[in-house]
C-alpha cells in the first residue's frame, strides 16, 4: 500500500478489500459510535509457527509469527457461510500496532501486550523465547490483547486495527503513513523531560499514585508467587524419590512389599502431579502481569495528562507574559527589572515608530496567545473528559478481571488439595494394607 | 513418689539387685544350658535373695532359653495377652549445684504376680534408662534389646532442656520401655522389675558383670572366620544392611522434604502480606483481596503444622529403627561370637582325638549354646519383623493422614472463599 500515500487514512484501510469485507466496513462506520467490534467480528490467534528468514541486517534469524483469524458474524452474509480470514502477524507488528495506538489515544488505557521475554518464572519453567510453552502462552496473550483491543468502545473502531486484522499486505507502510512515529518522538522527548506542573489536577494525581501502587504490589506478588512455586516444585519432586526408595525397599521384604511397590507409585504420581498445579497457575501469573502492564498503560494516560496540562499552563504563562510587556510598552513604566529596562535606560528611549511597530506584534501575539490558551484549555479539557470516561471503564474492567482471577486462582488451589487429598488417599491405602 | 532422688542409695531400695547370670555371661553357666536341663531354673537364681521375701522361682520365667516362653513368644505377638503396661510421662526438670537433669515418671500397671503392687509410679534419668539396658544386655545376651535414643546430642546445637528435646526423648524412652514391656522374656527380667517398681535404683551392682563379658569378644575380634553361619543368620544380615540403606534414604529424603517446606513456608509468609497490603488500596476489591490473604494465612499456618509433624513425629522413628536395626546386628554379631567359639573348640578336639572318642561335654554344651542362641535370636527376629512392619504401617499411613490432613484443612479455606467470591460477583451483577 505503498502507493496510496497521498489517501487519506481513514480511506487506507478500505482498498483492496473484497466485497464482503467492504460491507463490514461499511458496517463499521456506521457503529462507530457505540458498539465495539467484537460484536461483528469474530477474532482468534488460531496458531504460532516459528519460521527462519534473514532480517535487515542480513542475518539469519528464527522467529515466531501468529495465525490472526477473522470471521465476520453479519446478519447480510448469512446466505453465504463467511469463510475466515486469516493471516500471519509477528511479535513487532503487534508491537507496532500497539505503539500506534498509544500515541494516537493518548488518554486511552490502551491494552498491553504479553511480556516480550518470560518474566517472573519459576526456574524451571524455561525463559526461551521459542519454548513452546512460551510461545502459546504468549499466543493466547497476543489474541487476548487483540480480542480487549476489539472490545474497547474506541479502539475498536479504529481503522488501523480493522486493517491490522484483514490486510496481510502492506500494513505496516499504512502505519508509517499515518506519521504517528513523528507525534511519537516529540512526545516521548517531552515526556522524559522533567516538569512541573502547578495546578496538577487531583483526580489524576491520585490515579497516577493509584497505578504506582498496583504496578509496585503487582510485581511483588509475581515475584513471591515464582519463587513459592519453585519451592512448591521441589516439595512434590522430592516426594518422588520415595517412589524410588519403597520400590527399592519392596525388593527386600514379605509381607510389606506389595504395599511398599504401590505406595511407591503413587508418590510417583504425587511427584509429577505438581508439573499440571504450576503450569495451571502460570495462566494466573499470566493474568496478573497483564495488570502489571495495565497498570504501566494507566499511569501513562496520567502522564501525558499532567503534559497536556504542563502545555496548557505554559501557553497561559506565555500569554500573561505578553500582556504584561504590552502594558509596559503602552504606559512606559517598567514594573519589574528586565534586560528591556537595562537597554532603554543605556541607549536611550525608543523612537515612537519602534514602539507603534512593537504594541502591534504584541498584540498580534497576544491574539495568537489567547487562540493557543483556548485552544489548550479545550484540548485539556477534551482529554479529561474522554481520560476520564476511559479510566472509570477501567477500574470497571479491571475489579471484574481480578476478581474472576482470584476465583479461578481458588479453584486451581481446590483442585490442587482435591489431587493432593486423592494421591494421599491412595498412597494411605497401600500403607494400611502392609 | 513422683519427686524420689534418681540417685541410687544402695540400702534404701525395695528390692536389691544382684547379678543375674545368663548362661552365655559367665563360664560356669554353660552347664545349664544343656537340653536336658532347659527348663531349670538358671545357676545365678540360687544366690539371688529378694529382701521382700518374694519366692524366686517367679523369676524363673524369664530364663532366656525357656521354651515354653519361647512359644508363648509367637502367641503374645498380637498383645492380647498384655498383663503389663508400662508409660513414660511427666518430664521434670531438676537443678542442683552439681548438675542439671530431666527425670520422667514411669507408671506401671500390672496384674503379674511378681509385683507386690499393681499399680507404681516412679523418677527415672536417662541415665538409669541407660543403666536397664545394659543390664538387659548382659543379663539377657541372647535377647535384642530395644534401643535407647541416643544419649549425646550435639551440642549448641540442640538444648537438652528445650521442650522439643525432651518430648521428643521421652516418646522414645516409652517406646523403649513398650518394647520390653512387651517381650515375653525381657519383661521378666528381675532388673526391669526393679526399675519399674523400685523407689530407688541400686546401679553399682552388676559392675563385676561387665568384665566378665568381654571375654566372648575374643573370637570375633580376633578375625576368625566362621565356617558354617547358617543361611538364615547370613540372609538376615544381609536384610539389614540393605533395610539400613533404604532407612538412611528415606531419612534423607525426609529431611529434604522438611527443609524444602520450610522454605516454602517462609515463601508463603510472605505471600498473604503482599494481598493484605494489596487490599489498603482497593474499594471494590478489598474483601476478595483480604478473603485470599486470609486464605493463604490459614494454607501457611497448616503447612507449617504438617512440617513440624514430620520432623517431631515422622524423623525420630527413623532414628530409632536405626538404632533398633544396630541392637539387631549386635545380636548376630554375639551370636556369631558364640559360634566362633563353639568352632574353635569342636576344630580343637578333633585336631587332638581321634573321631572315636566322644566329644567332650565342654564342647556340646558349647554347641547346646549356639542352638540356644540361634532360637533365642529367630524368635527375636520374627518379633522384630512383626514389630517392624506394624510400625512401618503406623508411620506410613500416619504420613498420608497428616498430609491429607493439610490438603484438607487448605480445600476447606479455599472452598469457603469461593462463595464470598462469588457472591459479590453476583451481586455486583444485578446491580449494573
Amino acid at each position: 500500500m505503498a502507493d496510496s500515500g497521498s489517501e487519506d487514512i481513514a480511506v487506507i484501510g478500505n482498498t483492496d478489500l473484497t466485497p464482503s469485507e467492504s460491507e463490514n466496513n461499511i458496517k463499521n462506520t456506521m457503529v462507530e459510535k457505540g458498539t465495539n467490534l467484537l460484536k461483528r467480528m469474530e477474532i482468534s490467534v488460531a496458531e504460532a509457527e516459528k519460521r527462519t528468514g534473514k532480517n535487515a541486517v542480513n542475518m539469519q534469524e528464527t522467529y515466531t509469527v501468529y495465525l490472526v483469524e477473522t470471521r465476520a458474524l453479519d446478519a447480510t452474509s448469512e446466505g453465504t457461510t463467511p469463510v475466515p480470514d486469516s493471516l500471519w502477524r509477528r511479535y513487532s507488528e503487534f508491537e507496532l500496532l500497539k505503539n500506534y495506538l498509544l500515541v494516537t489515544y493518548p488518554f486511552l488505557v490502551v491494552p498491553p501486550l504479553p511480556e516480550k521475554r518470560a518474566e517472573f518464572v519459576w526456574h524451571k519453567l524455561s525463559a526461551d523465547n521459542m519454548d513452546p510453552d512460551f510461545v502459546e502462552r504468549r499466543r493466547v496473550g497476543l489474541e487476548n490483547f487483540l480480542l480487549r483491543v476489539a472490545s474497547h468502545p474506541a479502539l475498536s473502531n479504529d481503522k488501523i486495527f480493522y486493517s491490522f486484522l484483514t490486510e496481510e499486505n502492506g500494513w505496516k507502510e499504512t502505519v508509517f503513513e499515518t506519521g504517528f512515529q513523528a507525534k511519537a518522538d516529540s512526545r516521548l522527548k517531552a515526556l522524559n523531560a522533567t516538569f512541573r506542573v502547578k495546578n496538577a489536577d487531583k483526580r489524576f494525581a491520585d490515579m497516577k499514585h493509584y497505578g504506582d501502587e498496583l504496578q509496585s504490589v503487582i510485581s511483588q506478588l509475581l515475584r513471591v508467587r515464582a519463587r513459592a512455586a519453585d519451592r512448591l516444585y521441589g516439595v512434590y519432586k522430592v516426594h518422588g524419590n520415595y517412589g524410588r526408595v519403597f520400590s527399592e525397599w519392596s525388593a527386600i521384604e514379605k509381607e510389606m512389599g506389595d504395599g511398599l511397590q504401590s505406595a511407591g507409585h503413587h508418590m510417583d504420581a504425587y511427584a509429577a502431579s505438581v508439573d499440571d498445579i504450576l503450569e495451571e497457575e502460570e495462566h494466573y501469573a499470566d493474568q496478573l502481569k497483564e495488570y502489571l502492564f495495565y497498570a504501566d498503560a494507566f499511569r501513562a494516560v496520567c502522564r501525558k495528562h499532567e503534559l497536556t496540562q504542563y502545555e496548557l499552563e505554559m501557553a497561559g504563562q506565555d500569554l500573561t507574559s505578553k500582556k504584561q510587556q504590552q502594558e509596559e510598552l503602552a504606559t512606559g513604566t517598567v514594573r519589574t527589572f528586565s534586560l528591556k529596562g537595562m537597554t532603554s535606560k543605556l541607549f536611550g528611549q525608543e523612537t515612537p515608530e519602534q514602539r507603534e511597530a512593537k504594541l502591534k506584534m504584541l498584540e498580534t501575539q497576544i491574539e495568537e496567545g489567547e487562540e493557543l490558551v483556548k485552544e489548550r484549555n479545550a484540548e485539556c479539557e477534551e482529554f479529561v473528559k474522554s481520560a476520564w470516561v476511559d479510566i472509570e471503564r477501567f477500574k470497571e474492567q479491571k475489579d471484574h478481571d481480578l476478581r474472576e482471577a482470584l476465583i479461578s486462582y481458588a479453584i486451581m488451589q481446590i483442585s490442587m488439595c482435591k489431587k493432593g487429598i486423592q494421591v494421599w488417599n491412595n498412597a494411605k491405602e497401600c500403607f494400611s494394607k502392609m | 513418689m513422683s519427686t524420689g532422688t534418681p540417685r541410687s542409695l544402695p540400702s534404701s531400695g525395695q528390692k536389691s539387685l544382684q547379678d543375674i547370670c545368663h548362661p552365655l555371661s559367665a563360664e560356669e553357666s554353660a552347664r545349664s544350658c544343656s537340653p536336658d536341663t532347659l527348663n531349670t531354673s538358671n545357676p545365678g537364681e540360687k544366690d539371688r535373695s529378694l529382701p521382700n521375701g518374694t519366692p524366686v522361682d517367679t523369676a524363673s520365667p524369664a530364663s532366656s532359653s525357656s521354651l515354653l516362653n519361647r512359644l508363648q513368644l509367637d502367641d503374645d505377638l498380637d498383645g492380647e495377652t498384655r498383663d503389663l503396661f508400662v508409660t513414660v510421662d511427666d518430664p521434670k526438670k531438676h537443678v542442683s549445684t552439681m548438675e542439671t537433669y530431666i527425670t520422667y515418671r514411669v507408671c506401671t500397671k500390672t496384674t503379674r504376680t511378681e509385683f507386690d503392687f499393681s499399680e507404681y509410679s516412679v523418677r527415672r534419668r536417662y541415665q538409669d534408662f541407660d543403666w536397664l539396658r545394659n543390664r538387659l544386655e548382659d543379663s539377657q545376651p541372647t535377647h535384642l534389646i530395644p534401643p535407647l535414643p541416643e544419649k549425646f546430642v550435639m551440642k549448641g546445637v540442640v538444648d537438652r532442656f528445650s521442650e522439643e528435646f525432651v518430648e521428643t526423648r521421652r516418646k522414645a524412652l516409652d517406646k523403649f520401655l513398650k518394647r520390653v514391656a512387651d517381650h515375653p522374656v525381657l519383661s521378666f527380667n528381675e532388673h526391669f522389675n526393679a526399675f519399674l517398681s523400685a523407689k530407688d535404683l541400686n546401679k553399682r551392682q552388676g559392675l563385676a558383670l561387665l568384665t566378665k563379658m568381654g571375654e566372648s569378644v575374643k573370637y570375633v575380634t580376633g578375625g576368625y572366620k566362621l565356617r558354617g553361619r547358617p543361611m538364615e543368620f547370613a540372609a538376615m544380615g544381609e536384610y539389614l544392611d540393605i533395610f539400613t540403606q533404604k532407612l538412611g534414604t528415606i531419612d534423607r529424603i525426609a529431611q529434604r522434604i522438611i527443609k524444602e517446606q520450610s522454605e516454602y513456608l517462609m515463601e508463603l509468609r510472605e505471600y498473604s502480606p503482599v494481598y493484605t497490603s494489596w487490599t489498603s488500596f482497593e474499594e471494590d476489591l478489598h474483601e476478595p483481596l483480604e478473603g485470599v490473604a486470609g486464605c493463604v494465612s490459614n494454607c501457611t499456618s497448616a503447612l507449617d503444622e504438617l512440617t513440624e509433624d514430620m520432623s517431631e513425629d515422622f524423623l525420630p522413628v527413623l532414628k530409632e529403627y536405626v538404632l533398633y536395626i544396630e541392637s539387631m546386628k549386635n545380636v548376630l554379631k554375639k551370636r556369631d561370637q558364640v559360634q566362633a567359639e563353639y568352632e574353635t573348640k569342636l576344630e580343637a578336639v578333633v585336631f587332638r582325638e581321634d573321631k572315636k572318642t566322644p566329644v567332650p561335654t565342654d564342647v556340646e554344651k558349647c554347641q547346646d549354646r549356639v542352638e540356644c542362641f540361634n532360637a533365642d535370636l529367630k524368635a527375636d527376629w520374627d518379633r522384630w519383623q512383626n514389630n517392624k512392619r506394624q510400625d512401618f504401617r503406623q508411620l506410613l499411613t500416619g504420613m498420608a493422614n497428616k498430609n491429607i490432613q493439610y490438603y484438607e484443612k487448605c480445600l476447606a479455606a479455599w472452598e469457603s472463599l469461593i462463595p464470598l467470591l462469588q457472591d459479590k460477583q453476583e451481586a455486583k451483577g444485578e446491580t449494573n
